[in-house]
């Protein structure tokens, strides 16, 4: 885990603790295109959150484990990020995880492999 | 919500389903979403810290501060617009915060036991049993492909009703590891009504 250790984590959220909406672990986030010098202007973890998004969809869990940032940090740059247009957090199109639609997606898309 | 689209969000109708693989400190779990992930399973030191709670902004200043867990996942795309994720949970139940944490949103969670050390995945069928509204199954790691134990005499053991599926599995093997997750999901639709409550 990188990130500063004489920082308290919730010093890089600006001493925010609470998201607007829960980001699943799994969440899939996406930077459609890349501002540089708008990442510039970003503290390092977010900027490198940024990065990272811009580079393909990929989960909340994806972006803080290969940007060193912790899950709980995470969650709360991704929504300034989302809040300020530089990532797009992708709602859930199910309403919910047991939603027979998705089961059978799923359970089919497993078969391919089985 | 304010975030759900802007003028050009990509990712619309990309969706990502989540399954846990539950189990004791080294029944398999790792192993499993190995097995089955196009990735090499990422397995980082998460902190979970306070900033992720929902707290009372005034007294976060009393908070305690981090807690450093394992955080251990695998992807499989399934097509397109469909991307699987798996999580194992941390071992230890100091860290049950963090399961809550990873169970939320899970379409579905196996219990791996290794039967030489069947009191190791106690804490997880409990977790599931009680503690938990995630669809579960339990699935006996074979380490050696041989089956030491008859199925009724673990699920005895266990104490799970008889309406939990109890399956084998080769965590090693991509076929069986990933019959075992059809079997979650299977369950999932047994346990869950057609149409979701929103």
């Amino acid at each position: 885990m990188s990130g500063n250790p004489w920082v308290r984590p919730y010093v890089l959220t600006g001493g925010r603790t609470r998201t607007r909406h829960h980001l699943y672990v799994h969440t899939l986030v996406t930077a459609s295109w890349y501002d540089p010098a708008a990442a510039a202007r970003l503290s390092p973890e977010a900027r490198r959150l940024y990065e990272r998004a811009s580079t393909g969809a990929q989960s909340v869990a994806e972006l803080s484990a290969h940007c060193g940032v912790s899950l709980g940090v995470t969650r709360v740059l991704l929504e300034d990020l989302a809040a300020a247009g530089r990532v797009q957090i992708n709602e859930d199109v199910y309403v919910s995880p047991y939603d027979h639609g998705l089961l059978r997606r799923v359970i089919d898309g497993l078969r391919e492999y089985a | 919500m304010a975030f759900a689209s802007t003028p050009d969000g990509p990712p619309a109708g990309i969706s990502s389903a989540k399954l846990v693989v539950a189990g004791g400190f080294g029944v398999g779990k790792t192993t499993l979403v190995g097995t089955v992930s196009e990735i090499p399973p990422v397995n980082t030191e998460a902190w979970m810290t306070e900033a992720s709670k929902t707290v009372d902004p005034l007294t976060v200043g009393d908070s305690k501060t981090t807690t450093t867990v394992a955080m251990d996942f695998g992807r499989l795309t399934l097509a397109r617009d469909l991307i699987l994720y798996l999580f194992g949970t941390p071992g230890q139940p100091r860290f049950w915060p963090m399961w809550d944490d990873l169970c939320r949103g899970a379409s579905g969670a196996v219990v791996l036991v290794d039967t030489h050390r069947l009191d190791a995945s106690f804490p997880a069928v409990n977790y599931f049993e009680n503690d938990s509204d995630v669809p579960f199954i339990v699935a006996v790691n074979l380490f050696d492909g041989v089956q030491t134990h008859p199925l009724d005499q673990v699920r005895d053991a266990l104490g799970i009703a008889e309406s939990i599926p109890l399956v084998t599995v080769d965590a090693r093997n991509r076929k069986s590891a990933i019959t075992t997750l059809l079997t979650v999901l299977t369950n999932t639709m047994d346990k869950t009504a057609p149409v979701a409550a929103p």
